[in-house]
């Protein structure tokens, strides 16, 4: 069973979150190609073509798909993946851009958030916020599916690689264009993939202010994350907003400060393995799933915690 | 130029939502409902519009049982001109919904359909990117900016790396992010006045539509409960915990 993978990446590397869907791949296929399709993306295939599992690589590279708008993408997937069991990417923005389009295009459902595979066609998925997880089987010839990465284990990386093809690609689309893009940089681990997050809320008060969490953040090697009313109130920028309309976590250990816990921010986080919340109010939501609640100041508590690390 | 707002009628976002005994699926049964969120969003990016002198006509669309008409008129009431209500089961899956929307795009024409990016019950993320396809539009989703001009949108996208700005040519689809606007208050006078704006209801059939079922709930589950957890005193105590019971820490 012949199964699509849609590499993750900006034309430079190959993103981690690739490896888990490939993991999630190998449930549904035992053929499994990834697709990288991009522009002056050599570097990317050459690493895709030594994720463990992969059979081949599929490497479509030209100018028109620097971007990866759906747009352009999608007649691709369409073309290599119509004849497959399984057409997987991500659950990121890029994912969730394109794979409705080509679900659509296929007449055939598209199934977001994948957690678990039962079988070739029964998948589990988190609805209302991740509160409630259905258990759906699909009737559609092709399974087009966004993979919940923190969901699954990584794909190893192997030292032998497998056969990389080149495609031409399908379309000379002129419905959309790329105009600019703005990335935040940083020097923290992705907050999708970081082993610990420290994450700010209200609370912080501050853009200033959040910087407090820096300090911890360097003792732990953790990626920082925010609420949406961190993010909102312009203490920190949108891509490090966590919950069920941003970005889903599950790290090793979940630092929450200043965040009060609504279920749109649980929603998240709260697979991750061990939470530890701060907050001075005593009530807060966010302690019904702490593992380690710690009502106190942040403004006293986290210079305290960075000096104990 | 012509803009339709695709709204769903949601579970309150505030609400938590209980499933079933029989786990056959979650209980909405006397559960406080509204419009989805990110709808509210769209539907104030459509007024915005209108008031700017860009849009001059603002159609609603909800599809689902008899109840999306209260989500309609909330709609008119903050500004949209009439409804259209696709009379349908309110469990229709994405592709189904993005067809009927095709078949109310094809009579309205509309330059630019908005949809929100996402439906806080079903949380699929489909609809609008599945009706692109189906119109064969150019697509703007998680869209945090919106400016419209010589026959195209420019959009301001919400990704993981941080934002992405496209261009796309009318007609097209854009779906809201949360940062877009953030939606008024309909005034009292407004809902009054909304009471007598037009409401088309349709039926698949009349649409010529038909629905097909692609996937079936099996069931539905709580997610696993965490296990209780504890109150430290003190950081001392926390980074202890952490270190030698939770070992997270080294
Ligand atoms: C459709 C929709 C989608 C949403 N999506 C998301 C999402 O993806 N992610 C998300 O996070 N939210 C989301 N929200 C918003 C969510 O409902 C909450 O409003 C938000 O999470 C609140 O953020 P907060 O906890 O930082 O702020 P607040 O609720 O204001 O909490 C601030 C907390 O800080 C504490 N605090 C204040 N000062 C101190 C101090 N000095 N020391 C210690 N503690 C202090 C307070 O006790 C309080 O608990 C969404 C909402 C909607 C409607
Ligand atoms: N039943 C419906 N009627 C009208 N619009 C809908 C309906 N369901 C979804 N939509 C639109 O599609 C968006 C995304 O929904 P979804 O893809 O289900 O997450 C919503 O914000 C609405 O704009």
């Amino acid at each position: 069973m012949k199964v699509l993978v849609i590499a993750e990446h900006d034309n430079i590397s190959l993103k981690s979150s690739t490896l888990q869907v490939v993991s999630a791949a190998r449930k549904l296929g035992n053929e499994i190609q990834l697709l990288v399709a991009g522009h002056d993306c050599a570097a990317v295939a050459e690493q895709a073509s030594h994720v463990e599992g992969v059979g081949r690589v599929l490497v479509c590279d030209h100018e028109s798909l620097a971007h990866q708008l759906a747009e352009a993408v999608a007649p691709l997937v369409i073309q290599l993946g119509s004849n497959a069991a399984a057409i997987l990417a991500a659950a990121s923005t890029n994912g969730k851009n394109l794979l409705p389009r080509v679900a659509a295009m296929l007449d055939v459902a598209q199934i977001s958030e994948v957690m678990a595979i039962i079988d070739a066609s029964t998948f589990v998925r988190p609805i209302y916020a991740g509160n409630v997880l259905a258990t759906v089987q699909s009737s559609d010839p092709v399974k087009v599916a966004t993979v919940r990465t923190s969901s699954f284990a990584a794909a190893q990386i192997v030292a032998e690689a497998c056969a990389v093809e080149t495609v031409e690609p399908r379309s000379s689309q002129t419905q959309s264009c790329f105009v600019s893009a703005s990335h935040s940089t940083s020097t923290r681990p992705e907050l999708g993939s970081a082993r610990v997050v420290i994450a700010g809320g209200r609370g912080l008060g501050s853009a200033e202010n959040f910087h407090l969490l820096d300090q911890v953040a360097d003792k732990l090697g953790a990626a920082i994350g925010a609420s949406r009313a961190a993010v909102d109130a312009g203490y920190v920028s949108n891509d490090l907003q966590v919950g069920q309309t941003g970005k889903i976590v599950a790290p090793e250990l979940y630092i929450a400060v200043g965040i009060s816990g609504a279920i749109q921010h649980l929603a998240g986080m709260k697979d991750s393995k061990v939470i530890v919340a701060i907050n001075k109010d005593p009530e807060a939501a966010i302690f019904q799933v702490a593992d380690y609640g710690l009502v106190a100041d942040l403004f006293t508590a986290l210079p305290e915690l960075a000096a104990a690390l | 130029m012509k803009i339709v707002v695709a709204v769903k009628r949601t579970l309150d976002a505030y609400v938590k939502v209980r499933i079933r005994q029989d786990r056959s699926n979650v209980d909405l049964a006397s559960a406080k409902m509204a419009m989805n969120p990110f709808c509210e969003i769209a539907v104030e990016a459509a007024v915005r519009l209108k008031e700017a002198g860009v849009a001059t006509e603002i159609v609603v669309v909800s599809v689902g049982s008899d109840k999306v008409q209260e989500q309609l008129r909330g709609a008119m009431a903050l500004g949209a001109d009439r409804g259209v209500h696709v009379q349908a089961d309110d469990e229709l899956e994405s592709l189904n919904i993005a067809k009927l929307l095709r078949a109310v795009v094809e009579k309205e024409q509309p330059s630019l359909v908005l949809l929100g990016k996402q439906a806080i019950d079903s949380d699929n993320n489909q609809v609008g990117q599945m009706l692109a396809a189906l119109c064969n539009y150019p697509q703007a989703t998680f869209a945090s900016r919106i400016a419209i001009a010589d026959g195209q949108a420019t959009v301001a996208r919400e990704v993981d790396g941080g934002e992405q700005v496209v261009k796309v040519t009318l007609p097209a689809i854009i779906t809201t992010d949360l940062r877009l606007n953030e939606p008024r208050y309909a005034k009292l006078p407004e809902i009054m006045k909304a009471k007598k704006k037009p409401v088309e209801v349709l039926t698949p059939a009349q649409l010529g539509v038909t629905l097909r079922q692609h996937l079936k709930l099996v069931e539905v589950n709580d997610p696993p409960p965490r296990k209780a957890g504890v109150r430290v005193g003190s950081v001392q105590e926390l980074v202890a915990k952490l270190k030698n019971e939770a070992k997270v820490i080294a």
